[in-house]
């Protein structure tokens, strides 16, 4: 089982951040645990700069932009 | 506040809403001049001009650092000596395109030049220049 992490508040990008992570998972057939983290302390504790981010087994993956279920799938797999 | 004009929060974090920040790398080294380099960027972050960002984080290859950085709207190096750690560093990680600022341009010497508010001042107000010109050409 992979561990994948959504920074952000929790505005409509992070939203469809996580949802099209979800599909991805479901894409590879990888099992997810998925965690929202929200706290802008916490999100910075990661050295990351802007939000959405995506965070895979402790690995920030992408910052700033909302990846496609196709360009997350791999990350998964 | 219209997510279009959202700032970054206290601890720097600005939401996707807004544009990407232009991140400010110092060599911040151990001579005079990676001192007043130093205290500059962290007068440029203080005013708003751009973020300073954690070149050591570039050097370990943080996975939050390099991917905060390749999503940069722009990037100002600052370096002190003819060495060039800053640059280099960043070009060892794969980051090409920045605005480079080196003290010894200035007229400012290793082992001479003063660490004090006017040294500072006139880094920053180089800094100003480059930055403006990054954000012209981004």
């Amino acid at each position: 089982m992979k561990l994948v992490q959504i920074l952000g508040p929790g505005c409509p990008k992070c939203e469809k951040l996580k949802a099209n992570t979800e599909q991805a998972a479901k894409l590879a057939g990888t099992e997810v645990m998925v965690e929202k983290i929200s706290d802008i302390n916490q999100i910075a504790a990661f050295g990351v700069m802007m939000v959405p981010a995506l965070v895979i087994d402790g690995e920030v993956k992408a910052v700033g932009k909302v990846l496609s279920p196709e360009e997350i799938k791999p990350m998964l797999q | 506040m219209t997510e279009s004009t959202k700032q970054p929060d206290a601890a720097g974090v600005s939401c996707q809403c807004s544009s990407a920040p232009k991140l400010i790398f110092s060599c911040s080294g151990a001579s005079n001049l990676g001192c007043i380099a130093d205290q500059a960027a962290r007068q440029l972050n203080k005013l708003g001009l751009g973020n300073m960002f954690c070149l050591a984080g570039i050097g370990g290859r943080v996975s939050g650092i390099m991917a905060s950085t390749e999503a940069a709207s722009a990037i100002l190096v600052i370096d002190g000596c003819g060495l060039e750690c800053a640059k280099k560093t960043m070009e060892n990680a794969g980051f090409n395109h920045f605005a480079h600022l080196r003290l010894i341009d200035l007229g400012m010497e290793r082992g001479s030049t003063s660490v004090d508010d006017h040294s500072i001042f006139r880094v920053v107000e180089a800094a100003k220049v480059l930055l403006a010109e990054v954000a012209v050409a981004g």
